[in-house]
């Protein structure tokens, strides 16, 4: 049983990156405008052809 | 460029200044109609090429731009000008009212979500090896860090729900967050004693994914009421109006707040009157429909009292000012709104009236189940930890999703159909409707004329080319009618203010206006304007209310529901049940004040839902019992509504209210979906059989039934 010594941080560990994912997308502020970041994939970069 | 003047400028990189000074100019707009990626496209592409704009960007959920430029004056103008030939209406927002800081509870909700669905993951892993079968001291060290886990994350992530739930005791009452906080603390607590005590039973998986379902609806339900938050914010933010003040025959423009009363401001053609006065120099013609909801212009000369609001066609003029601030009729109307929402009877939502019955309940039977088992065995921490597992198993994780998931669905879902949801309440509220009152002018008609009768060739055509030199509603009618592409030439156009204009052609003089003008008797019941060429007999063009394409086909789908239609008006009696009998409607009342319309509503019942757009409907749209506004209304009108049809869709009313009636189908559905579950968990609690895993397991499973019975909601059934 010995494995959980290490399994059980490593799970820790990669939830711990989801998480801290999660925080990096709140703080740049993708959960402030949903419907306009849906739309905005549809948008063509065509605006600066230089 | 020299900006480092000073040397503690210096040592700032250059660049980083002009960031900083360019990041103080911005521009805030509420634009209502943008609604999909090609109108963010075009917004921020049009902008952008405007000399000045250094950047924009629209917020599609809150319908906002924010445009940054470089600081000079005339960019608002330049700005308004670029969205109306984009083809957006846009509004000025007040940059003071609007706060820069987010949203700081839905930030807060989503990190508590984030870290309560890290921990519950991680927890719930464990016990799943737990629940495998491990024993002994392998159990007691998978406990220990479930506990670690847990704890911390509790303590931090349910907050919210031990704070309502304090408040709520504190007066000495009960909420739905009583029972939750009770059950998270009282799991946590039961499973720290079990763990350091060597015991079988822990339940830290189900306190934490207790705590991540319900911060998921509490999520959602904020995201609901965010929205309708935003609205608000946006009206006391509205149209800081500047006017132009007339100072030593000198103009310049101000802002409104600036203005004392016996200032001279000059009201330009086609602007709105930005204070309540009186006419001083000049005369013109007033469209006051936004506070009488009267098609026609009135005309004002030397002496008139003006209104705040209104729409001035003819030429410009200049206003004494006799009222700022409070005292103006606008404010008046504001006052009006504010008491009839004082005096609306408040409603009850379905979530409270379940909370109502279900915390006293679920205590009464965690207390039933401590007592028996105490007094039963004995044994007071076999008592506790079954007392625990009845408020596990009952609390009302479904029941705090079962609303939110639902409001959610049907939200998303009435927004694809062109309606904006202001209360989520209001859907609940929409079921009940009995009565439908109906604003007429800029509700049911366009607010535009069409021509009845009119003479026809080269008469018309003169008619028009003279009607091409006016801004008068019927002008423009005029000038549409005529189809010739070339209009025959006139010469010296005089435009006479609230009479009419007059123009010579070739030898003759050519006048079109006012029955009275032209000398001549008025046709009775019709909006009329007259055309006389020299000294021939005056030949006449009547008018009336152009009705919305939608009108007629909504009121049949209303009617056929078994709705009582009504239809009120500012217009005349006569011209509103001319309407009226065209579009089936069989109680009208025309000639109505706004406060009049603000009774008659009240005297409908209690459950009347109210559409319209004026200034004038607004205190009445504020005591209605639901209310739905045009996205051509004004903007304090859509403010006061729960509703707002951005497309201009009549029809859009009666499939609203199918919606709202499903709606509330599944909010039903989804309390027996909750009430199911418990009738088969809580016995299984009561007689001390229910496990850690039964808890999860009948948790989760209630959750995520209820989240599916409101997702049905967004699937449009197709005819």
């Amino acid at each position: 049983m010995s494995v959980l010594l290490y399994l059980i941080p490593i799970s820790l560990f990669l939830g711990g990156i989801g998480l801290v994912a999660f925080f990096w997308a709140i703080k740049s502020k993708q959960f402030d405008d949903p419907e306009g970041n849906a739309a905005r994939i549809l948008l063509d970069d065509d605006e600066d052809p230089n | 460029m020299t900006v480092a003047t000073c040397s503690a400028c210096v040592a700032v990189p250059h660049d980083k200044i002009e960031q900083t000074i360019a990041a103080e100019h911005t521009l805030d707009l509420s634009v209502p109609t943008v609604h999909c990626a090609g109108c963010i496209g075009k917004i921020e592409r049009g902008l952008k090429t405007l000399d000045g704009v250094q950047g924009a960007r629209v917020n599609l959920s809150l319908k906002r731009l924010r445009v940054q430029y470089d600081g000079r004056q005339t960019i608002e103008d330049a700005v308004l000008d670029e969205l109306a030939n984009l083809g957006f209406e846009a509004h000025l927002l007040d940059g003071k009212v609007l706060t820069d800081k987010p949203d700081t509870t839905a930030r807060g909700l989503l990190i508590r979500l984030g870290i309560a669905g890290f921990a519950a993951m991680n927890v719930m892993l464990l016990s799943v090896s737990v629940w495998a079968g491990a024993d002994g001291i392998t159990r007691d060290f998978l406990h220990w860090i479930s506990a670690a886990i847990a704890l911390p994350t509790i303590a931090y992530t349910a907050q919210p729900f031990f704070k309502n739930a304090w408040s709520a005791l504190r007066v000495r009452g009960l909420n739905m967050d009583v029972p939750i906080s009770l059950a998270i603390l009282m799991a946590s607590g039961l499973s720290l004693y079990e763990t350091a005590h060597g015991g079988e039973h822990a339940y830290f998986d189900a306190a934490l994914s207790l705590t991540f379902f319900l911060l998921a609806g509490r999520y959602l339900d904020h995201q609901t009421r965010a929205k309708a938050r935003s609205a608000a914010v946006e009206l006391s933010a509205l149209e800081m109006p500047r006017a132009q003040k007339v100072s030593r025959g000198q103009v310049e423009t101000v802002a409104i707040e600036t203005l004392n009363v016996g200032d001279r401001v000059l009201v330009r053609r086609g602007a709105r009157v930005p204070v309540d006065g009186v006419v001083a120099k000049g005369a013109g013609e007033l469209d006051m429909s936004l506070l009488t909801g009267e098609t026609m212009p009135a005309s004002i000369t030397l002496g008139d009292a003006v209104y705040s609001g209104t729409l001035n066609l003819g030429p410009s003029f200049e206003v004494n000012v006799t009222q700022i601030g409070q005292g103006t009729k606008l404010a008046e109307i504001a006052a009006l709104v504010a008491t009839a929402e004082a005096t609306k009877t408040k409603y009850t939502t379905l979530a409270d009236k379940a909370a109502q019955i279900y915390a006293p309940l679920v205590h009464l039977l965690a207390l039933v189940a401590f007592l028996f088992w105490q007094f039963y065995t004995g044994d007071t921490r076999l008592a506790i930890g079954i007392a625990t597992a009845v408020l596990i198993i009952t609390c009302p994780c479904a029941l705090g999703l079962a609303v939110p998931a639902v409001m959610t669905a049907a939200s998303g879902r009435l927004y694809r159909a062109g309606i904006l949801i202001r209360d989520g309440a209001a859907l609940e509220r929409l079921v009940d409707v009995d009565t439908v009152v109906f604003d007429k002018t800029g509700t049911l008609t366009t607010g535009e004329m069409t021509v009845v009768d009119a003479p026809k060739g080269a008469v018309l055509n003169l008619a028009a080319s003279l009607a091409a030199h006016s801004d008068h509603p019927l002008s423009h009618a005029v000038a549409k009618l005529a189809t010739a592409q070339d209009l025959p030439v006139i010469q010296d156009v005089m435009e006479h203010a609230g009479k009419g204009i007059e123009a010579r052609s070739g030898s003759s003089r050519i006048r079109l206006g006012r029955a009275e003008w032209i000398g001549c008797k008025p046709v009775e019941g019709y909006v009329q304007t007259w055309l006389q060429i020299g000294e021939t007999t005056p030949v006449a063009f009547l008018f009336e209310d152009t009705i919305k394409a939608s009108s007629k086909d909504a009121i049949l789908r209303l009617k056929a529901r078994g709705l009582q239609v009504v239809m009120l008006s500012g217009d005349t009696q006569s011209a509103t049940d001319r309407l009226a009998e065209k579009l089936g409607i069989e109680r009208a009342v025309g000639g109505v004040l706004p406060d009049e319309k603000l009774t008659l509503v009240q005297s409908y019942g209690n459950h009347v839902l109210m559409v319209g757009d004026g200034l004038n409907d607004t205190a009445a749209l504020a005591a209605a019992h639901v209310s739905m506004s045009p996205a051509s209304a004004i903007d304090a009108a859509r403010a006061a509504s729960d509703f707002v049809l951005i497309k201009d869709d009549l029809t859009l009313i009666d499939a609203c209210i199918s919606l709202s009636k499903s709606a509330k189908i599944r909010m039903l559905e989804n309390f027996a979906i909750a009430a199911g579950y418990n009738a088969i968990a809580v016995p299984i609690a009561l007689v001390g059989l229910a496990t850690p895993l039964l808890a999860a397991l009948a948790m989760s499973a209630s959750s995520i039934c209820v989240s599916l019975n409101a997702l049905r909601l967004t699937k449009v059934r197709g005819r």
